[in-house]
């Protein structure tokens, strides 16, 4: 039965869509892609792409909602990604997430293509295989070619999951770059630092520790070619715990230029803590780092010219008019607003200044990866994005 | 299937909760295992309730009581068919609804059923209120927020979300403006004596209030159960417990008592358990004082639904990390007066949109001010919307529109 909450959850989802896509035209005059298939490419054989094409994800974990984005009072809030990033790429207007709606079970449903049901708050691995898995396995690529940079201790487990033939040993290196400032500070007051190792704001009373690695300070500052007491220097001169992120994906990238490479920023998720301003400030820098991770894009030999670029929220917020939420603050309402989001894809061969309308899911993030860098996502449920391949 | 739930199983329930709890007991019984624990968890703290909540318990009670058993399945038919394991199908939730709601609202996500709960609650709850309507408010409500406390130069386009709404006013004379609306608030609660039914709520230290009607909470005045919260989270977390869930549980148990509230008289038990609620269920609330006066009014209009709430925004910290503002200390806390009026300009509006919720919404009138400012906007039954006025008026002119 089509029951009438789902149709009106849908239309309204829709009729977010349609704004973005209005708005969107008479902002940049983009092109409408109406897509009125969802026809899946033929699935790539792996291996018959070369890795000559890279890939990098990036996702927010705290949602935005239109008004703050999107919308006219919202745009001063991302001028680089309205005016420098849109242009150059493919905007799906309608990312419809049925998941649960927590940032690490569903940053994790993102990168297996599977939608998670395990408790956003465990530290568990996904239980599907995650798109480093695949990834590494099919083209057996080393692990210094599948990276994860994830700002809160939650995601520690998110590189690998526990399914059969698949596992660790396939699985991306996962750096959550404050664990290692900490380690770094540890003889030292954290006082000009503490803003970068802000951690889960998800759940703003717990606190949990910042653990230790099993790679050491050292291993890490090797890794990162770079002293400790440099690490920290560089640290005092950035602001926030994404800005911390960028500079660790910044010398990965430098270091190992990884084919795969995936970057989870959060700190517009501080809007749980009901602070307006602080939830736009997050917003407005977020937006000023993609353009800096696409700006580093196009300056590094080894990424310039051969590298995909996705940007997504991992969902939305609350609506202000769900009677059971609290407006931006939170995502818990399961309303349209907080399902409905937006992918913003850019590189070689992606059609630029358009905008694609058909309801698309995040699920199908892994599968077009897969298409575009020759690996088989075979137990992921979504389906390749047709318009970006 | 239906539970069989017994008088034992209300024996921890306050008196009147038992009380209310054992005299619908062949009601209780009938109601399918996924909804009448949600209802019990109403009832159970039925002692500490708003007068207006209380109402709501026995209009649903009532209602669901005149109901033949086949309009009452058919009612919550949506429950009936949600997929539960029987775990959550068990009779023993009847003791602990509190558990029963945090367990099955995990599951709902998980299984993807959290849709089909929303709208057999939501169909639940429209049923109730056309078969009975809320009656109207005693007066018209007004809804007063002073915001920009300590600013002395804005450059935020303030009230934007308001401006389809009501008129803003450009030229308005602030002097003794708070000494105006805090008189205000005292007359309306001395026209309609009622408990609970009028509010001033302030982020910073509260003006002094004559009237005992007009039930006063500042932040500061909850500091030391505010620090004594945030005692028994750290020591939670450095005693190791498991997860934030693990932890939301423990706050959700937590009696006001812990946090030095003092339960004499029922008046004061009420408010105690109140002001327990925002500190524990409140997300920011606890470390930053806009989200707690936000916060505070959401809670008010939709719990005691009063006539008047005057809430009063003011600078709150600056943000620091979670495990300093956690720690209690704040002895070197920084202000962030020009955030804190962005925050209070938002807080504002959801204070407006949740008074509108209620009855009587086509005549409540709203007054926002930047305190010590020539800045005001209203929203009237009296006054156009999407109109500015720039003539010369002071806050007695402002209130005259509300009564209207």
């Amino acid at each position: 039965m089509a029951d009438h909450r789902t149709l009106k959850a849908s239309e309204i989802s829709e009729s977010v869509s349609r704004r973005r896509r209005e708005f969107l035209r008479l902002l940049t005059g983009a092109a409408c892609y109406r897509s009125s298939f969802s026809a899946s490419a033929a699935p790539s054989s792996p291996g018959s792409h070369s890795l000559k094409r890279r890939a990098i994800v990036v996702t927010f974990g705290g949602g935005c909602r239109d008004e703050e984005t999107f919308m006219p009072q919202g745009q001063q809030n991302i001028p680089y990604l309205l005016k420098e990033l849109l242009p150059q790429g493919t905007l799906f207007t309608r990312v419809e997430n049925r998941g649960i709606l927590g940032h690490y079970v569903a940053t994790a449903s993102l990168a297996t293509g599977v939608y998670e049901t395990f408790d956003n708050f465990a530290s568990v691995p996904p239980q599907s295989p995650t798109v480093f898995e695949y990834f590494r396995r099919d083209l057996r690529r080393p692990s210094s070619d599948a990276w994860v940079v994830a700002p809160s201790n939650g995601f520690n487990r998110i590189g690998s999951s526990d399914a059969r033939s698949f596992g660790p040993g396939y699985g991306a290196q996962v750096v959550l770059p404050k664990r290692f400032l900490k380690q770094a500070l540890a003889s030292k007051t954290t006082g000009d630092y503490a803003r970068l190792l802000q951690d889960n704001y998800e759940s703003p009373l717990f606190i949990p520790q910042i653990e230790g690695s099993s790679i050491s300070l050292l291993e890490f500052a090797e890794l990162l070619n770079l002293s400790v007491k440099d690490f920290v220097t560089q640290a005092l001169t950035l602001s926030s715990p994404d800005e911390l992120s960028l500079y660790v994906a910044k010398r990965l990238m430098r270091r190992y230029a990884p084919n795969l490479l995936w970057i989870t920023l959060h700190d517009m998720d501080i809007a749980h803590a009901g602070c307006y301003s602080l939830y736009i400030e997050g917003i407005q820098r977020t937006d000023r780092l993609c353009r800096e991770i696409w700006r580093t894009i196009q300056s590094e030999p080894e990424y310039a010219g051969k590298t995909a670029l996705f940007i997504l929220p991992d969902f939305g917020r609350d609506s202000d008019d769900s009677v059971g939420g609290n407006g931006f603050q939170h995502h818990r309402t399961g309303d349209a607003l907080s399902r409905t989001t937006w992918l913003l894809a850019l590189g070689p061969g992606i059609r630029e200044n358009s905008v694609v309308d058909r309801p698309v899911e995040p699920l199908d993030v892994v599968p077009t990866l897969g298409a575009l860098l020759g690996f088989d996502p075979r137990m992921a449920r979504g389906k390749p994005l047709s318009e970006l391949l | 299937m239906l539970l069989q739930i017994q008088v034992k199983h209300f024996k921890d329930y306050p008196p009147e909760a038992r009380r209310v709890a054992a005299s619908h007991l062949e009601l209780l019984r009938k109601l399918p295992p996924a909804f009448m624990p949600l209802l019990l968890q109403q009832v159970q703290d039925y002692d500490w309730r708003f007068p207006a909540e209380r109402r709501d318990i026995d209009r649903q009670l009532t209602f669901l009581a005149s109901l033949s058993d086949a309009d009452r399945r058919r009612l919550l038919t949506g429950f009936e068919r949600l997929q539960l394991p029987t775990r959550l199908m068990d009779v023993k939730w009847a003791s602990s609804p509190v558990e029963f709601s945090e367990q099955l609202s995990n599951y709902l996500w998980s299984t993807h059923q959290i849709d089909a709960f929303h709208e057999a609650s939501s169909n639940y709850l429209n049923a109730v209120l056309a078969a009975l309507p809320h009656q109207p408010p005693a007066a018209p409500r007004l809804g007063i927020a002073v915001i920009g406390k300590g600013v002395e130069r804005n450059s935020y386009p303030l009230f934007s979300k308001f401006r389809p709404h009501g008129m803003h006013f450009t030229n308005v004379n602030p002097a003794n403006g708070l000494k105006t609306l805090l008189a205000h608030v005292a007359e309306r609660a001395a026209a309609h004596p009622a408990p609970f039914d009028h509010w001033y709520i302030d982020g910073g230290p509260a003006e002094p209030v004559s009237n005992p009607l007009l039930t006063s909470i500042s932040y500061p005045g909850l500091e030391p159960h505010r620090l004594a919260l945030l005692r028994k989270i750290n020591s939670a977390i450095n005693n190791g417990i498991a997860g934030p869930k693990e932890l939301l549980s423990l706050l959700h148990r937590l009696q006001p008592e812990e946090i030095g509230f003092d339960a004499a008289g029922q008046n004061g038990a009420i408010i105690g358990r109140f002001a327990t609620s925002l500190l524990t269920s409140g997300s920011g609330t606890q470390i930053f004082s806009t989200s707690f006066v936000q916060w505070t009014t959401r809670e008010l209009w939709r719990r005691a639904q009063p006539l008047t709430i005057l809430a009063r925004f003011a600078p709150r910290q600056r943000q620091r990390s979670m495990n300093e503002l956690l720690s209690g200390d704040e002895q070197t806390v920084e202000m962030d007066a020009p955030g804190s009026l962005i925050d209070a300009d938002m807080g504002a509006f959801y204070m407006w949109r949740d008074q509108q919720r209620l009855s009587g919404a086509e005549k409540a009138s709203f007054l926002i001010w930047f305190e010590d400012h020539p800045e005001a906007f209203a929203v009237s039954p009296s006054l156009p919307p999407n109109t500015e006025s720039n003539a010369r008026i002071d806050m007695h002119w402002l209130l005259a529109q509300t009564r209207r």
